[in-house]
C-alpha cells in the first residue's frame, strides 16, 4: 500500500514540477504516435474507402485479412520491422533501427489495419442507395467519395482515436525497433518497463499516470471535435 | 468544413515536427550518421544505471552518440554475430572466448568484475544459508523442491546458472519447482521475491534493487560465483557495416584510468559500497 501511495505522491511531484525527464519522453511519445497514426489515417482511410467502394474477386479475402490485422501483436510487428530495418535487412541502408523513425514505422504499422478497418465499416454502413443519388445528381465520383468520406466523418473520427490509441500505448514494436535510448527513442511505454525492472515503482507510477492522462487528453478532444460536430 | 480544413493544418503540423525528429533525432545532433555507435550490453550495467553515469561522459569525451541496447549476453554476442552492435559489454566468459575465436569479435578486455551471489526468502526453507559451495546449495534446494527462480534467457548469469546445476549433478529444467522467466535480472530478482524463490543474481543488480524485494543474500564468496565483466569490438573484417571507429573508441574508453575511476566509486554513495570493481589491464 505504502508503495502505491508513494507512487501517486512521486508521480504529483514529477507532474507538477514538469520534470525534464517526463516532459521529455512525454512529448516524444506524443510526436512519435502521432505521426504514425497519421501516416496511419492517410493511407487506412484511402485503404478503408477503396475497399468498400470497389468489388473485385480476392475482396472477402483480403477485408478478412483487415479486420485480423486490427489485432496485430505489437512484438510480431516489432520483430518483422526490426528484421527489415536491421542493417543486415533489406531496409538496413537507411540507417533508421534505434531512431524514431523506425518507431514511427512500426506503430504505423499496427495502427494501419485498425483504421482501415473501421474506414470499411463506416463508408459501408452507408445506404448504397445515397451513393446512387449523389452520382444521379451530377457528382464526379471524386466527389462522390468526398461526399461520403464527409458523411462517414464521425466514425472516421473514431477510427483516429482507435489507432492513436493502439500506438502510444503500444510497448514491444517501439523496444524493439527504438531501444529504449534515453534522450532518442525513450518513450512513455518503455519507461515504464524501465523503472520497473529498476525497482522504481514509484516514477514507473508516475509515468503510467502521464501515459493515461495524455490518452484521455487526446481522446476527449478528439471526443468533443466528434460531438459538436453531431449536433451541428 | 472548417474541421476538416484544421485537421488537414493540424496533421501537416504534427508530420513537419515528426518528421524533423526522424531525420535528426530529438537531440537535433548535427553529427553524421556513422557517429552513432551500438552497444549491445548485458542488463546489469544497464539496471544498476552505470551506463547512465559513462554514456553521457564518453559522449562528451569524443562526440559519438552511443546507443546501449541492454539484452543478455547471449542476446548481445547474437545480435554482434549478424553485425548489428558495434561494441558489446558482457559477462559470459566461456560464450565470449567461442565468440571471439570464430571471428565475430576482437580485442577481448577485461573491464571490471563483481560476483554473483544466491538469493533467497529470509525464511530459508531449503537451508542453504552460509553454505561456501554454490553447486551444493543447488542442491539443497532441489533436494527441498523450494521455487527456484532462473532468467533462462541465455544471459551471462543464465549460462552461470546452467554451469552450476551441472556441477551439483542436477537437471532442474522441467522440475515443477523450476520457474523460468526469460525476463531481465531486475524483473527475474522481483518474481523471486514475490515467489518466495530463491534465485542466482550479480551482487550489484540485487543491490541497487534490494530496497524493494524481500529476499536476503545467502551463499557468496565461493570462487565458481566470480563475475567478469569484458568488452568486445565486433570484427570490422567480417562485419564491414559496424562503426568500427565507434567500437573501438568505447572500448579504449572502459578501460581508460578515467572511466575505471569512474567504476571504483560507482555506487558508493548511494548503496553504502561499489557495485563493480575495476579490472582492466589484467588477463584471464
Amino acid at each position: 500500500m505504502d508503495l502505491i501511495l508513494e507512487g501517486i505522491v512521486k508521480a504529483f511531484t514529477l507532474i507538477v514540477g514538469l520534470d525534464a525527464e517526463v516532459v521529455r519522453v512525454t512529448m516524444l511519445s506524443l510526436a512519435i504516435s502521432g505521426t504514425a497514426t497519421m501516416v496511419a489515417v492517410i493511407l487506412g482511410v484511402t485503404a478503408g474507402t477503396w475497399l468498400a467502394l470497389n468489388r473485385f474477386p480476392g475482396r472477402e479475402a483480403l477485408v478478412g485479412l483487415v479486420n485480423t490485422a486490427m489485432g496485430l501483436p505489437p512484438v510480431v510487428v516489432g520483430l518483422f520491422v526490426a528484421l527489415m530495418l536491421w542493417r543486415s535487412g533489406p531496409l538496413g541502408s537507411l540507417g533508421i533501427i534505434y531512431t524514431p523513425a523506425a518507431m514511427v514505422v512500426a506503430q504505423a504499422v499496427l495502427a494501419f489495419p485498425i483504421v482501415t478497418g473501421i474506414t470499411l465499416a463506416a463508408i459501408q454502413q452507408i445506404p448504397p442507395g445515397f451513393r446512387l443519388q449523389v452520382l444521379a445528381l451530377g457528382a464526379t465520383r471524386t466527389q462522390m467519395v468526398w461526399v461520403l468520406v464527409r458523411e462517414a466523418r464521425l466514425l472516421l473520427l473514431a477510427a483516429v482515436m482507435a489507432g492513436f490509441g493502439g500506438a502510444v500505448s503500444e510497448i514491444g514494436a517501439s523496444l524493439m525497433v527504438g531501444g529504449n535510448i534515453k534522450g532518442q527513442t525513450r518513450i512513455l511505454t518503455t519507461s515504464i518497463v524501465m523503472e520497473t525492472s529498476r525497482g522504481n515503482f514509484d516514477v514507473a507510477i508516475a509515468l503510467g499516470i502521464v501515459l493515461f492522462l495524455v490518452a484521455m487528453a487526446i481522446t476527449v478532444l478528439l471526443t468533443r471535435v466528434q460531438q459538436r460536430e453531431r449536433k451541428r | 468544413m472548417k474541421w476538416v480544413q484544421t485537421s488537414i493544418g493540424m496533421l501537416a503540423l504534427v508530420w513537419l515536427t515528426g518528421c524533423r525528429s526522424c531525420q535528426e533525432g530529438p537531440l537535433a545532433s548535427q553529427e553524421p550518421v556513422e557517429r552513432d555507435v551500438i552497444l549491445a550490453t548485458t542488463t546489469s550495467t544497464f539496471d544498476t544505471g552505470l551506463l547512465d553515469v559513462l554514456v553521457p561522459d564518453f559522449e562528451e569525451r569524443t562526440g559519438y552518440r552511443v546507443k546501449p541496447i541492454a539484452v543478455g549476453s547471449g542476446q548481445a554476442m547474437a545480435m554482434g554475430r549478424l553485425g548489428e552492435a558495434d561494441v558489446l559489454l558482457v559477462h559470459s566468459p566461456g560464450d565470449e572466448k567461442a565468440f571471439v575465436a570464430e571471428g565475430a569479435g576482437i580485442n577481448r578486455q577485461r573491464v571490471m568484475y563483481n560476483d554473483f551471489v544466491i538469493v533467497g526468502p529470509a525464511g530459508d526453507p531449503a537451508g542453504i544459508r552460509g553454505q561456501k559451495s554454490a553447486s551444493s546449495a543447488l542442491l539443497s534446494i532441489a533436494g527441498q523442491g523450494t521455487v527456484f527462480v532462473s532468467r533462462s534467457d541465455d544471459s551471462g548469469t543464465h549460462t552461470k546458472e546452467v554451469s552450476l546445476w551441472k556441477a551439483s549433478g542436477v537437471d532442474p529444467v522441467g522440475m515443477d519447482w523450476y520457474t523460468e522467466t526469460g525476463l531481465g535480472m531486475g524483473l527475474t530478482l522481483n518474481v523471486a521475491s514475490e515467489k518466495g524463490g530463491y534465485t542466482l543474481t550479480d551482487r550489484s543488480t540485487f543491490l541497487a534493487l534490494e530496497k524493494t524485494l524481500h529476499l536476503d543474500v545467502l551463499v557468496e564468496g565461493d570462487e565458481a560465483l566470480f563475475n567478469v565483466y569484458h568488452v568486445i569490438e565486433v570484427n570490422p573484417g567480417k562485419y564491414p557495416d559496424v562503426n568500427s571507429a565507434g567500437g573501438k573508441s568505447f572500448a579504449s574508453y572502459l578501460v581508460s584510468p578515467e572511466c575505471q575511476e569512474i567504476i571504483r566509486t560507482f555506487g558508493i554513495e548511494k548503496y553504502g559500497t561499489a557495485l563493480f570493481h575495476p579490472d582492466a589491464g589484467n588477463v584471464d
